[in-house]
């Protein structure tokens, strides 16, 4: 193995496509005739099948969370830092499952995969998908992989949401909840920014009302647009200020600092890229628009936005979470403004008053939102020792 | 166990719903689940106190109970639990009623600080005590509502509290005859189990 894998990586994975016959009846009236998951694991399963975590991911994750694909990648899985020999999600104690959700870009079929009826794209033709289709599918997932209970399910922003699902519509499947930095529903303001994203995609030339593979093309500009407004939602303003060095005394013309945070050290006194930011949130566009889906972009924002588990109960949350038999673990970070503290106490408080055992943790962070992925001490400290006491109970179950 | 915890669960019923405010490491709640298989939650501000909870298997929400108990329901527990924490509120007079509001009993402990050893103190120094068991200055210390047993009782009686039992003990949380007949003249720790009169 290459040296440059790290000694608590899970090392080189490999994906796996899980095809499913059966039909899934989606939550819009659409009926999907057979489907493909995209699949990683890690860790082994136990005898009993007591040990299985499943991970849910957030709006433009996929499989990959953990680990190499070869010894070429320059980037682990995006929850690298938390999923690992040793790390909070131990693969030593654990047999992790994460999964490309349906309507995704990344293997799972979704709006670029070829619709067996036309032997065409599907594009615009994919169905609308909720949260409660995708915990559905992970249930037939979960089946076909021998587990009949999650020693927990863990995920955070949207992920999150899927993981209060779980919790409310399949509440014998689940041990433990696991919810980071998510809402009980999206916010007015939460929703406005999907909106702003969508707009951009839909309006981009090259978007062809949703048919652009066909037309060998794709909407590249509604794509980085969205993503860079997205983007920002993720950073908190220190956060953005630390990385891009426009801190109030950058802007004393005769301090020392001035233009650190100029691309070039000077302005160009047009409408170029002239601050870092701004080259900061081209490159994360350009980046992310020539590998994602902008149909899936849709589809994991309706998702989004029409996530409400309060709506079979007359909108009250505590009700929703009554049937519920796991237990509850809350995370959220300081400075996330896109789903700050108040929302994740929100469900906190409903979970309490439907009698529910939580804990709940409030992380001093400076990242925003974007802390779910990082390791930050307290955080891996409080998640690893909670997913101890997950196995313990777990092992003293099946002894 | 700290003994006067070890006073204090004789007072948990078995299965009963518990609530501990300022819960520390929760070993206390450990305890009451692992040997009377109560449904618990602990409230706790110390991060390093919320982790060893965790560790413990106790269910913790980082929450400052000045702020109220306001996101917890009515009678949604038996016993709420507030050891050693009284003197460090800012509302101790809220939060004893919230505790009544949300469970059916409380069980309160404190320094009492009409002990003869602080009024000693008081008397002799001039000076705001500080002993072992209170070590902080006046100007430095999260204690800042010191009582005394008689002034405990004055504010149940004001409160319609009803005191189920009150027990004094020392530093070495024994109790005697002599502490029962002058408890706030010799007790050193207060325990009280009350309910709503």
């Amino acid at each position: 193995m290459s040296n440059t894998i790290p000694s608590d990586s899970v090392g080189i994975v490999t994906p796996q496509c899980i095809h499913f016959d059966e039909e899934l009846s989606l939550r819009s009236g659409n009926v999907l005739s057979g489907f493909d998951l995209m699949i990683e694991t890690y860790g082994e399963l136990n005898t009993d099948k007591s040990n299985a975590i499943l991970i849910c991911h957030a709006l433009s994750g996929d499989h990959h969370a953990a680990g190499y694909h070869d010894e070429e990648d320059a980037k682990p899985g995006w929850w690298d830092s938390c999923i690992g020999p040793g790390k909070p999600i131990d693969t030593n104690l654990f047999f992790v499952v994460s999964l490309n959700n349906l309507g995704g870009c990344a293997g799972s079929t979704g709006p670029a995969s070829i619709n067996p009826e036309t032997g065409k794209y599907y594009g615009p033709d994919f169905p609308v998908v909720t949260v409660r289709d995708w915990v559905r599918s992970q249930v037939m997932l979960m089946d076909h992989l021998g587990i009949s209970q999650w020693a927990a399910v863990v995920g955070g922003s949207l992920g999150g949401m899927q993981v209060l699902r779980w919790a409310i519509s399949f509440p014998e499947r689940l041990r433990h909840a696991v919810c980071i930095a998510a809402a009980p529903k999206l916010s007015a303001q939460n929703i406005a920014f999907n909106e702003v994203a969508r707009h951009s995609i839909v309006n981009d030339p090259n978007f062809h009302e949703g048919r652009y593979l066909e037309a060998g093309t794709y909407p590249k500009q509604g794509l980085m647009l969205a993503r860079m407004v997205g983007h920002i939602t993720y950073l908190s303003d220190s956060a953005m200020r630390e990385k891009f060095g426009r801190t109030i005394t950058d802007l004393d013309s005769t301090g020392a600092n001035f233009g650190r945070d100029l691309r070039t050290g000077k302005l160009s006194f047009g409408f170029n890229v002239d601050f870092q930011v701004e080259s900061y949130l081209h490159y994360q566009g350009e980046r992310f628009s020539e590998n994602f889906d902008a149909n899936t972009y849709l589809l994991m924002t309706k998702a989004l936005d029409y996530f409400d588990p309060s709506v079979d109960y007359e909108g009250d949350f505590s009700a929703a979470f009554k049937k519920a038999n796991c237990k509850f673990l809350l995370i959220s970070f300081t400075t996330d403004w896109r789903f700050p503290p108040e929302r994740s106490r929100e469900i906190v408080n409903d979970l309490l008053k439907a009698g529910k055992e939580v804990t709940y943790l409030e992380i001093e962070a400076d990242q925003g939102h974007d802390a779910f992925l990082l390791p930050i001490p307290r955080y891996i400290n409080a998640l690893s020792a909670y997913l101890k006491r997950v196995h313990a109970e777990g092992s003293a179950d099946a002894s | 166990m700290r003994p006067d915890l070890e006073i204090i669960q004789q007072w948990i019923q078995p299965g009963s719903r518990v609530l501990d405010l300022g819960c520390g490491d929760g070993s206390l709640l450990h305890y009451l689940n692992t040997s009377k298989n109560v449904t618990s939650i602990g409230l706790e501000i110390d991060e390093g106190n919320i982790e060893r909870c965790i560790a413990n298997g106790v269910n913790v929400i980082e929450q400052n109970m000045d702020e109220g108990l306001g996101n917890f329901q009515p009678d949604s527990f038996d016993t709420v639990l507030l050891a050693q924490t009284l003197q460090a509120l800012s509302n101790p007079h809220i939060l004893i009623n919230e505790m009544l509001r949300v469970g059916k009993y409380g069980i309160v402990t404190f320094p009492n600080f009409g002990n003869w050893k602080s009024r000693l103190y008081l008397a002799l120094r001039g000076r705001m005590p500080v002993s072992k068991f209170m070590p902080n200055e006046w100007y430095d210390t999260p204690n800042i509502h010191f009582c005394t047993v008689t002034d405990f009782d004055a504010l149940c009686r004001e409160n319609n509290i009803k005191i189920l039992t009150r027990t004094v003990v020392d530093s070495q949380h024994q109790g005697n005859w002599a502490m029962r007949a002058w408890p706030n003249f010799l007790g050193e720790i207060a325990i009280y189990h009350i309910t709503r009169d």
